[in-house]
């Protein structure tokens, strides 16, 4: 189940550990490697409904493991398009592939600068080693 | 900040890579590889479990015997030495004070394994009691606890079988033990009480001896499936015995702290009852989410057997019964659950 820390490069991060792939007007988000990593093997994903109107740094989604229940922070705002079915089904998918298959969300960006304030991999990495 | 406790097997779980965590005053591992896979290793395998921070108090003389008996629910006078018994320390409401089992060393010798957050409160509960010719010692210190629990336990450890509740002196790779055949996950295996001084070298022969490292998270998890209470969630001073489902465990046509309340609940029938259930639907319960028909989660958690949500709480009685349908309020959704025969996880059914 264990897969290497990494931080894609083609990915900007929100400090709270989310991932956004931006892809033109629309978006794909996820949670960190870390935040797989301290969570552990995740057993449930609520997700949110297809439509529903994401703010950024709001919760939109809860995420669980055996031990625990976190929310999942919007890191831009947007419209839900498309539910990662498969991590409904299969949670650990997000622990086994987070940057890949363990994608959670498709959202059309409401508020696309808002991507400027993101963190890039070098200042993520930086902002996980100040924490 | 209070400072936390450590077992003498601390730095075998920090070289494991164990992640460690604050748990009734001590730094414990809650997991090494994780607690779903170290809860199947239990179900299908072997798992040690460090348990050293259970407390251990030794009550001695000749009036040891007539101290138990009174404090404690259930009859003392059906196991004899090298017999062990599940039991309750009670109050005067029928309500719990501790779970904990009494083994019988000899008839004016018995040690109790209590809870690591309870064991102040006990000795102080035990001592108070007017008790001639009883000795009352804390030997904590003393002792490290083992637990081996799984299918393949017995036969990892080179031990023979032995009947469920006894124990007796043994040896694992020349390392003298007691080894008690009780547990808290439902499997078969074996609790080894150790001098502390060589707490670490037992470790090490059962790691080398194939049985997987296990955290206190899957110690939840399995203790959960197959419903044995946890004593600060599902049963506590405030809850009493009989509306817990531990009539069992409690010798009502004997004397003894509690017994006269708990006799009048049982002839009354209790308002709500420690029900068990399993998720219809998706989400997990946990503790202290409402029960809409009345009542609380106690215990709640993903069930690593059934792939999805169960929980322990008392519900109104009527709705105790197996295949009732309860509503779960899982921060602000309902989600349907129904009420099962306990335990919730048993080998045979799968």
């Amino acid at each position: 189940m264990a897969v290497a820390e990494s931080y894609p490069d083609d990915l900007r991060y929100h400090p709270e550990h989310d991932w956004a792939r931006l892809e033109g007007g629309e978006a794909v988000f996820g949670i960190t490697w870390f935040a797989q990593d301290a969570l552990g093997e995740l057993v449930h994903f609520e997700p949110p409904e297809e439509g529903a109107t994401l703010t950024k740094d709001q919760s939109y989604a809860e995420v669980e493991s055996v031990k625990a229940v976190t929310d999942v922070i919007a890191p831009l705002s947007g419209e839900v398009l498309e539910v990662n079915g498969a991590v409904t089904e299969a949670p650990e998918t997000v622990n086994e592939d987070p940057y890949g298959a363990g994608w959670l969300v498709r959202v059309r960006l409401t508020e696309p600068t808002e991507v400027e304030s993101l963190l890039d991999p070098d200042a993520y990495k930086q902002h996980l080693a100040d924490s | 900040m209070q400072t936390l406790l450590r077992t003498p097997l601390y730095e075998r779980h920090v070289a494991l890579g164990a992640r460690l965590v604050p748990f009734a005053g001590w730094e414990m591992p809650v997991q090494y590889e994780g607690v779903i896979p170290e809860h199947r290793a239990v179900r299908n395998n072997a798992g040690v479990f460090d348990v050293s921070h259970m407390g251990e108090l030794e009550v001695e003389g000749l009036g040891a015997r007539e101290l138990l008996r009174a404090a404690l629910s259930n009859d003392l006078d059906r196991i004899g030495p090298g017999g062990a018994q599940y039991t309750l320390l009670t109050n005067e409401q029928g309500g719990i004070v501790d779970d904990l089992i009494v083994y019988e060393r000899d008839p004016e010798r018995f040690l109790l394994i209590v809870n690591a957050s309870n064991r102040e409160l006990d000795f102080e509960w035990l001592r108070q009691q007017e008790a001639p010719g009883a000795e009352l010692r804390d030997v904590s210190d003393d002792h490290a606890l083992l637990a081996v629990q799984g299918p393949n336990a017995l036969e990892r450890l080179g031990l023979p079988r032995a009947p469920a509740f006894t124990f007796a002196g043994g040896e694992i790779d020349g390392i003298d033990c007691v080894v008690n055949r009780t547990g808290y996950t439902g499997e078969e295996g074996v609790e080894l009480l150790v001098p502390t001084g060589r707490a670490a070298e037992l470790w090490d022969r059962i790691l080398d001896r194939g049985v997987v490292p296990c955290g206190l998270g899957a110690r939840d998890t399995l203790r959960l499936e197959v419903c044995y209470p946890l004593h600060g969630n599902d049963i506590g001073p405030e809850t009493d015995a009989i509306s817990a489902g531990l009539g069992w465990v409690c010798a009502l046509d004997e004397e003894f702290t509690g017994a006269e309340e708990l006799r009048r609940i049982k002839e009354a029938g209790p308002e709500r009852k420690l029900a068990a259930f399993v998720m219809e639907e998706s989400g997990i319960p946990r503790q202290g989410m409402t029960i809409a028909e009345g009542g609380a989660v106690t215990s709640g958690s993903h069930s690593p057997m059934l792939g999805r949500g169960i929980g322990l709480g008392y519900v109104p009685a009527e709705l105790a019964q197996p295949g009732s349908e309860l509503t779960i309020d899982v921060r602000g959704r309902s989600r349907r659950a129904r009420v099962v025969k306990k335990p919730i996880f048993s080998r045979e059914e799968t």
